[in-house]
């Protein structure tokens, strides 16, 4: 890896030696990414499988994930039942592909919701500066003491239970988080003299956050997003698990794994093991992606 | 040294205040009225004269900034109140569980921290080996991989195994020991637990342990110390590991806070009766009194364990203190 140029857009200063190239497509892009990365490409491609899964259920899924089959309860993995059916006779296999889309709706949602704004308050706190970012630390200070999954509990019982509250719950937490890095970031373009030329040209202030700090924040703040839609997934199984996330009769990974997983280990494992590797396999993916992206982006971690 | 930890104490009361002051106005969000719930058993008649001497007895009745106030004060005082739900003391509640959480948390940081610096360190030593890329897929799948499954895959094992082996399967018992009174039956019922817990906690510290190894090992201090003939040993125990364990203490001291919240799910997984189920089981039952102490226990341990690492990295590393 040598005289790379900069991947992501507009670095503050491009590292010697390499001449930009305006011209390179979003194409050229990912084709480098992917000889650089194998790793990332390879959870890149975990990703889209389950995202496919997701988003084309009706397609994939060979049974009903909601309908019972008594007279099919706890099958062993089939050619018609492909990962065997649960203690109610439902396909685990057309369960767990319902169950991607549960889990990327929560996961992407809470993240991408959670990060912007984030991002936002983290850029303003660092812009104004002052008194603001002083109480802003404060307030991030407290919301940082709350171990994710307690406040998303707290949450939880205070709105109730169910998928819209479930992002909520979990999108609350990740605010601060992106909040923090998102400022450190943001403090050091805060001393480049375009912020003070925007300013002296009279710009608003959000017109400056928005349009001249956000943007030169991006890099941080997509590592950042990856790792997030990673720690979603795992909070909305854990709150589904518990039984104060999702609720039946949707189909859910977290739900899959609530109940009865003991007490079919030794007749039906098959209940407890597919909705797990499910869970395990999509984190994987995006925890892989995430940090190639980060390799790729960060200059400094690059020579790594 | 001294003013640095005043400096310190004194920054951690606004974040404990303000802590206080958000799970008080949560907790006081939740629709629903605690004594209907628990004299209506499933909507039915609820008589309104119990219902008025239950809000009285709990203090329902008076404005939110007096109960505000009302709850700092007895905080301060050491009485988190009375469970809404049980009718004992909430601090009669919590310190029944603590011992099993507490154990499981201490015994899954020495897990971690055995099984994450040594290989962490390896990995670095041995960059972009099969060894280094073997370390890294652990520590990768110990990240993605939910603590409450391989908990219940664990357990899904022993029962298996022992199924297998003796005809008849066997779990791990569910009734706390201490330690002392009967280590054996102590440790068959917590090492799972800790065990899963510790492999999740290790392989956040075997990244940071592997990075801040590889960034140290890139120094020039430790090419002047090869570059003298020193032992290879010396160069990494003694240069390179002392200086790169400290952002890694920072780590340890700051997961070992977020360890007690994710017992919540693993003590559900282990049938443990410990703070973390306590937790899941207040939110259930609405039982307010008890869901904000146990949130304020975690916060504040959080905000200790915090103080703790900021003084020991400050001792550690003289650059801070004087800063």
């Amino acid at each position: 890896m040598t005289a790379v140029a900069p991947v992501q857009e507009a670095p503050a200063t491009p590292p010697a030696g390499t001449t930009p190239e305006p011209t390179r497509s979003a194409l050229r892009i990912a084709g480098r990414f992917c000889r650089r990365q194998p790793l990332g490409t390879f959870g890149l491609v975990l990703v889209l499988v389950m995202s496919a899964a997701g988003m084309l259920a009706g397609w994939i899924a060979p049974f009903d994930p909601e309908e019972n089959d008594f007279n099919a309860m706890m099958e062993a993995p089939s050619w018609l039942h492909l990962l065997g059916t649960d203690q109610l006779g439902r396909d685990i296999f057309s369960r767990l592909v319902y169950g991607a889309r549960t889990a990327l709706i929560v996961g992407f949602s809470a993240a991408i919701v959670g990060g912007l704004i984030g991002l936002v308050l983290g850029v303003t706190s660092a812009y104004f500066g002052g008194w603001f970012d002083l109480a802003f630390q404060r307030v991030l200070d407290v919301l940082m003491a709350f171990p994710l999954i307690i406040l998303a509990l707290a949450v939880v019982a205070v709105f109730g239970t169910g998928v819209f509250n479930v992002i909520v719950a979990i999108t609350i937490p990740l605010i601060p988080r992106c909040g923090r890095v998102v400022r450190a970031s943001a403090l050091a373009v805060r001393e480049v003299p375009y912020v003070d030329a925007a300013r002296a040209l009279g710009f608003g202030h959000a017109r400056i956050v928005l349009g001249h700090m956000v943007p030169n924040v991006v890099a941080p703040f997509l590592i950042l997003l990856s790792a997030f839609v990673g720690q979603a997934i795992l909070a909305e199984a854990s709150l589904s698990y518990l039984g104060l996330g999702v609720q039946e009769p949707v189909p859910a990974w977290g739900l899959m794994l609530q109940g009865g997983a003991e007490e079919y280990a030794t007749t039906a494992p098959w209940i407890a093991v597919f909705p797990g590797l499910a869970i395990v396999l999509t984190v994987l993916g995006i925890s892989l992606f995430g940090d190639a992206l980060r390799d790729a982006i960060d200059p400094k971690l690059r020579e790594r | 040294m001294h003013r640095y930890i005043v400096t310190r104490l004194l920054l951690a009361v606004p974040t404990l205040a303000g802590a206080a002051a958000l799970v008080f106005v949560l907790m006081r969000l939740i629709p629903g009225d605690v004594c209907v719930i628990r004299l209506g058993s499933g909507g039915t008649h609820v008589n309104q004269a119990a219902v008025e001497a239950c809000r009285l007895q709990l203090g329902l009745n008076e404005p939110l900034i007096v109960q505000f106030f009302q709850f700092l004060w007895s905080y301060c005082t050491f009485d988190f109140g009375i469970s809404m739900w049980s009718g004992n003391p909430v601090s009669q509640e919590i310190l029944i569980r603590l011992p099993v959480s507490l154990q499981i948390a201490v015994m899954a940081s020495i897990i971690a921290v055995l099984i994450a610096i040594p290989l962490g360190t390896v990995s670095a030593l041995r960059e972009n080996t099969w060894l280094d890329h073997l370390v890294r897929l652990v520590a990768i799948a110990g990240i993605a991989t939910p603590s409450f499954w391989l908990g219940i895959m664990s357990l899904v094992l022993v029962l298996d195994i022992t199924y297998l082996a003796t005809g008849k399967p066997w779990l791990p018992p569910i009734d706390y020991v201490s330690f002392w009174q009967d280590p054996l039956r102590n440790l068959s019922m917590v090492a799972l637990p800790a065990i899963t817990v510790g492999y999740r906690y290790s392989a956040v510290t075997m990244r940071m342990t592997r990075s801040a190894m590889l960034e140290v090992l890139r120094e020039d201090y430790i090419r002047t110390a090869r570059s003298k003939g020193l032992l290879e040993q010396i160069v990494v125990n003694r240069h390179a590991l002392k200086n790169a364990l400290l952002p890694v203490v920072t780590l340890v001291g700051i997961e070992f806070a977020f360890l007690i919240g994710g017992l919540v799910v693993t003590e559900q997984v282990f049938n443990l009766n410990g703070i973390g189920r306590l937790f899941v089981q207040a939110v259930q039952n609405q039982d307010n009194v008890l869901a904000q102490a146990l949130v304020m226990l975690v916060v504040a341990i959080f905000v200790l364990t915090n103080l703790v690492v900021d003084v020991l990295y400050a001792w550690l590393d003289p650059r801070i203190r004087f800063s």
